[in-house]
């Protein structure tokens, strides 16, 4: 039983390189390796590496991407007196920060977030660019766009976070820093300044969507993997000329929870799960702070806060004392 | 009601391809007696435990409920016991509530990995599904019980409540400082977005090729193929996917269990001081 399992590919079987399906008169050749194949790479998918499509707009992302990620890095390297050794070393706590909030939404010197401003401006053009060509690269050959709108979904949180949201409070301080260390610094910075992002309805959400997406790719990934003796992995066939597999995955589920999705409808719940993450997500940051200043006390006005036994005392609220900034 | 309605009543639960699949076997505990269904549901000797623990547990949770001072289903807080009764058992009204509900959970999570054992092994299929699930349920027993057993009380499990159980993950994440900075937090978090980006790229490519707009007929593989290579360089294929998705769900489940049993247990301080290590390498000191 244990052969049937199918977590590695056993045997590979390889036919000659596979150098994509005809273009449409117009667009450019595509760019390939060569024979390339990988051995380890079969043993869980495709061996076949390349081709790429590079295309006008895939170069124009790749440069826009190359200058965003030499400005940060450069930037971060200065920061240490390019000090090679230090780079490395203290890396994931360098930054390439916003500019302070004494400059607004103008643009300040290249030294005081000019460059962070740059760096931003670069990689929005590079992941605009990627949309463009993601979408182009489907129209291309006949596909539906579902991969480009997905794409939009983390697009519009990342919007959010650097762009939407800095424009409403009116000022790029409140954007996040590019770095390893930084950009988790922000996150708990915010999360505090604002009450608590926990009581955000929308981060709620968002977390119930990355969570769901879990458990949604470990049912489906189990599933088509547990029905790949009877061809299972042959979804779009699957879906149009139901055979076995897809009457036993259904089964499966249909006997454990009483429903079960069909081998296309699934793919329409794993969709909007992984979507809605970033949507919920980007709505919850741009409340905060416009709309809501302290989520905590959103939560005690809606009743939502839960009730502790006294446990410390009384304490008084600093903010009530003589003297305190009002 | 008559004879031939009622049959039609147990056929309205199949179906049309459903009955040939209904066959005996494939039980790991109770040989024929519990192998049947109700209506969609395969019942089978871990269903009747499933049901059990889940009623149990359910009907304890809305007892404990009524001892305490709301029924508002966002505040409403069933607790673990105070420290001070270490792993003892505790008073109902003290924690005792939630040691019986956490015992009827883990009963319950079990009894359902094994039923999706019964029924893949009736379906004569692979056992992914139950090990996928059991990955989940290792990741709820590190909270309820590794880790509070590993530091010597129950009540370092988190409390069963909607804002409760979020308050607690605040809370202890900051007696570590700052939990970002928990190396394995950093792997089951970057797990759970490259799962969600992963559950979004290939939904979405099954549905491009499926739906591809008016005019258009359906695509195959070839063009699902084709299309990744054009815009990364490489297409995994139809196989691989579901191979990298289990992959990635199980891991983020696996290294979410992994970061909380470290933090107390195994590092009480701060998370952020837990990197010095590294700035104090030999070959930079």
């Amino acid at each position: 039983m244990s052969d049937y399992l199918n977590i590695f590919t056993r045997v590979q079987v390889r036919g000659p390189y596979e150098p994509g399906l005809p273009l449409p008169r117009g667009d450019w050749t595509r760019t390939s390796p060569g024979s390339w194949f990988e051995y380890w790479m079969g043993k869980i998918g495709d061996a076949q590496i390349g081709p790429i499509y590079l295309g006008g707009l895939g170069v124009a992302s790749a440069v826009c991407f190359m200058i965003a990620f030499e400005i940060i890095g450069l930037n971060m390297w200065a920061s240490v007196n390019w000090d090679p050794v230090q780079f490395i070393r203290q890396l994931p706590w360098l930054a390439l920060e916003p500019p302070a909030p004494g400059y607004g939404l103008h643009i300040p010197p290249l030294a005081n977030g000019g460059w962070w401003l740059m760096a931003g401006f670069f990689l929005t053009a590079s992941i605009l660019l990627w949309w463009a060509r993601i979408y182009r690269r489907a129209v291309q050959l006949g596909l539906g766009t579902h991969t480009a709108w997905a794409f939009a979904a983390p697009i519009w949180l990342y919007l959010v976070l650097g762009f939407f949201r800095p424009l409403l409070v009116g000022s790029w301080s409140e954007a996040v820093p590019f770095g390893i260390f930084p950009h988790l610094d922000w996150t708990a910075s915010f999360s505090i300044r604002y009450g608590n992002l926990f009581y955000n309805p929308f981060h709620m959400l968002s977390i119930v969507f990355l969570y769901g997406s879990a458990v949604l790719f470990a049912m489906h990934g189990a599933t088509i993997l547990a029905v790949s003796r009877y061809g299972g992995e042959r979804e779009i066939e699957q879906s149009i000329d139901r055979g076995t597999a897809a009457e036993r995955a259904g089964l499966l589920w249909r006997w454990t929870m009483g429903f079960n999705a069909s081998f296309e409808s699934f793919h329409r719940w794993g969709l909007w799960f992984a979507v809605l993450c970033p949507i919920t997500g980007g709505i919850g940051i741009l409340l905060t702070g416009t709309v809501v200043d302290n989520w905590y006390l959103w939560g005690i006005k809606h009743g939502i806060v839960a009730w502790y036994p006294q446990s410390w005392g009384q304490m008084v609220d600093p903010a009530t004392l003589v003297g305190a900034p009002k | 009601m008559t004879i031939a309605s009622r049959t039609e009543d147990s056929t309205m639960a199949m179906l049309n391809f459903e009955k040939k699949y209904r066959v005996r076997g494939g039980t790991l505990l109770g040989g024929d007696l519990f192998d049947f269904w109700v209506g969609p549901f395969y019942v089978g000797f871990f269903g009747v435990t499933t049901l059990f623990f889940a009623i149990m547990g359910t009907l304890l949770i809305i007892y404990s409920a009524s001892q305490g001072p709301t029924w508002n289903p966002w505040t409403l807080n069933i607790a673990p016991p105070d420290l001070k009764y270490g792993l003892g058992f505790a008073p109902l009204n003290e924690g005792g509530f939630w040691q019986l509900i956490t015992i009827c959970a883990i009963g319950a999570f079990g009894s359902w990995a094994l039923r999706q054992a019964e029924i893949s092994r009736k379906l004569g299929l692979g056992l992914h599904v139950p090990v996928a699930f059991s990955m989940a349920i290792f990741a709820y027993v590190c909270l309820v019980v590794v880790r509070p057993v590993l530091m010597g009380a129950w009540g370092h499990g988190f409390p069963y409540g909607i804002l409760p159980h979020l308050d607690w993950v605040s809370n202890t994440g900051y007696q570590y400082l700052h939990f970002h900075y928990n190396p394995a937090h950093m792997i089951a978090v970057t797990f759970f977005f490259t799962n969600c980006l992963a559950l979004a790229l290939h939904s979405a490519l099954v549905l491009s090729a499926l739906n591809p707009g008016k005019g258009l007929t359906v695509k195959a593989p070839e063009h699902e193929n084709t299309y990744f290579r054009d815009i990364v360089g490489y297409s995994i294929g139809t196989l691989g996917i579901h191979r990298v998705g289990m992959f990635l769900a199980m891991s983020a489940a696996f290294w979410s269990g992994v970061c909380i049993v470290i933090s107390g247990p195994f590092w009480t301080r701060g998370w952020p001081e837990w990197w010095t290590w590294w700035l104090n390498l030999p070959i930079w000191r």
